[in-house]
């Protein structure tokens, strides 16, 4: 049989976006896994309405009559979906970009082609974008269908969640980069996702929180993008303050951008 | 040579790679071109890797000065990536999705279309044999199959050069000739193959030139015969002794052969003719265990030229 390389092809080729072909290699892997993944995107957003939307809230709204006037469901599903994403985020940019890095080499492989680290960081963060969209527009749909939503302009929580995600997933891919071992997960999870699920006005006004620790909430992109959610979601949002949410979050994707650029390149680049 | 020469696919010269103040490679001078099949052949450690990953474009050289086509790494990697195909060192291969998704993918990122990668898959996964495994998930695969596969996704841009990190380390002796015989088939083709290897025979079978590197540093450079003529004798005579210690036997065949090497394990004994050598041994009354005449090789090069073995 004849050697496929006989004619060795001179012209350089041009690739005119090399970060495509990486996002459709993470959309390729995401095929072997989708259905199990979309089970639990739906099942995540039951399990909290049906807890904490009803269970509690019917608690919530008798003895005390919602929150503010707001019936409790309608308080904490625009909270829970911002934290979704955050969740979501979490888990699309810490192993897979570790595991790209150290375990599979899958970073590697698409180095030695005319992908470079600016298509690596794109194409991948683009993917993890489209995950939280998807997760994004599942938890919309079913918190929908129980009555969550008393406006329309709950639909504009979306693009903002998915924002929200994303100033979780930059800087994330960041320090995911640096790890040494996957322990430092560990401590992501436990001492910085966790107290900031619940303490950043998810579950209650941070007004609640002693004096000292709501400037620390609002500081968190979580804290931002419950604000944002809450004031579409409720009806009559304060359009310059979900802008200044959304001017925050992005700022922070942008520093986070610098970071992961930064530590992709040190990482990758020896 | 000039770096316009279209045939001269390599050119470094004074090439340095330091890591903090370990000195991997430690200015060297080699040019290849093209057609040809060049080694880069030494132990662990002597910076073979160092150096295929800056000719690879994805390490950056410290010092020197390296051309690949006649371009700058610093300056134009991906377009000199673009003509380059990589088999690492370490197979890179996504081990959840199947062969054939393997090579779709890699194939998309030298930006070929769908089409083109497809009818291009089909042929290489015939090339590496591996057509019946093509739906197969990549995990269970043998390590020579994982090999050839990593080799014919290397192959889907069809590349000028073919750089081959340790092509067969860590396969079993069957798995490393089918895959030398796929590479001496795609040299007979005409693909211009850069390989690092600490094996001898394979330096042997598929280089048409080589550069014995220890330390960081090229200490000599020829075709593997030429080097086995000028650093070693026609044929070595072995001798194991029932001893822990060889070098108490060797005064007693001092002045046998042009020289002797004394190992943990054995005497050899350079000569041109290694059956005359082990007649003069038993004249002399010596009676080694075992005594064997072979061709020489280029661990034996090696060993002369840095007075250790290449795998210890």
């Amino acid at each position: 049989m004849s050697t496929p390389v006989s004619t060795p092809s001179r012209a350089p080729r041009s690739t005119p976006a090399p970060w495509r072909p990486v996002l459709g290699s993470w959309l390729t892997a995401y095929r072997r896994t989708w259905r199990g993944s979309l089970f639990g995107r739906f099942l995540s957003p039951l399990m909290f309405l049906l807890s904490i939307g009803l269970g509690l809230g019917s608690l919530v709204d008798t003895s005390a009559g919602g929150v503010g006037g707001v019936p409790y469901l309608q308080y904490v599903v625009p909270g829970i979906l911002a934290a979704q994403a955050m969740w979501v985020a979490m888990g699309e940019s810490t192993y897979p970009v570790m595991g790209a890095i150290r375990w599979n080499a899958k970073y590697h492989a698409m180095l030695a082609t005319p992908v470079g680290i600016n298509d690596i960081l794109i194409g991948h963060l683009l993917y993890v974008a489209l995950q939280i969209t998807g997760a994004t527009a599942i938890f919309l749909a079913v918190a929908a269908l129980f009555g969550s939503f008393s406006s329309w302009w709950a639909v504009l929580a979306l693009p903002i969640t998915v924002l929200t995600g994303m100033a979780f997933a930059v800087p994330v891919f960041a320090f995911s980069a640096k790890q040494e071992t996957d322990s430092g997960f560990n401590i992501l999870f436990r001492f910085i996702m966790t107290p900031l699920f619940l303490f950043s006005g998810v579950f209650f006004p941070v007004d609640q929180l002693p004096a000292l620790l709501r400037p620390v909430a609002w500081l968190t992109p979580l804290w931002h993008g419950v604000e944002a959610n809450r004031s579409l979601a409720l009806g009559s949002p304060d359009l310059v303050g979900v802008a200044g949410n959304t001017a925050y979050q992005l700022v922070v994707i942008a520093v986070g951008l610098w970071l992961a650029r930064r530590a992709f390149t040190k990482r990758l680049v020896v | 040579m000039t770096d316009s020469d279209p045939d001269l696919l390599l050119h470094a010269t004074g090439l340095t790679k330091t890591f903090g103040d370990f000195t991997a490679v430690d200015g060297i001078d080699f040019a290849v071109e093209r057609g040809e099949s060049f080694g880069f052949l030494g132990p662990n450690g002597a910076g073979k890797s160092s150096t295929m990953k800056m000719v690879g474009c994805v390490s950056p050289a410290t010092g020197g000065r390296l051309r690949v086509f006649g371009l700058d790494p610093a300056t134009d990697g991906p377009a000199i990536r673009a003509r380059l195909g990589v088999v690492p060192q370490k197979d890179t291969l996504d081990e959840e999705l199947t062969v054939e998704e393997n090579l779709w993918i890699y194939g998309r990122y030298f930006g070929l279309s769908r089409s083109e990668v497809r009818s291009r898959t089909r042929e290489l996964l015939s090339f590496a044999q591996l057509t019946d495994r093509a739906a197969t998930r990549v995990e269970p695969l043998s390590g020579g199959m994982k090999r050839r596969l990593t080799i014919a996704r290397s192959l889907i841009s069809r590349p000028e050069i073919l750089l081959l990190d340790e092509p067969t380390t860590g396969l079993d002796p069957q798995a490393r000739h089918v895959l030398w015989d796929r590479l001496f088939r795609l040299k007979r083709s005409g693909v211009t193959l850069v390989l690092t290897t600490h094996y001898m025979d394979e330096a042997e079978q598929l280089c048409d030139r080589l550069v014995v590197m220890d330390h960081g540093k090229i200490v000599a450079q020829g075709s593997p015969r030429s080097l086995i003529g000028e650093y070693s004798t026609r044929e070595v005579l072995e001798l194991r002794f029932d001893t822990d210690d060889h070098a108490q036997h060797a005064s007693a065949i001092v002045g046998i052969g042009e020289r002797i090497e004394v190992l943990p394990d054995r005497l050899l004994v350079y000569a041109e003719d290694g059956d005359a050598a082990a007649a003069e041994v038993h004249r002399r009354g010596v009676r080694p265990m075992s005594s064997l005449v072979r061709r020489s090789t280029l661990e034996d090069v090696f060993l002369h030229l840095t007075g250790r073995t290449l795998i210890d």
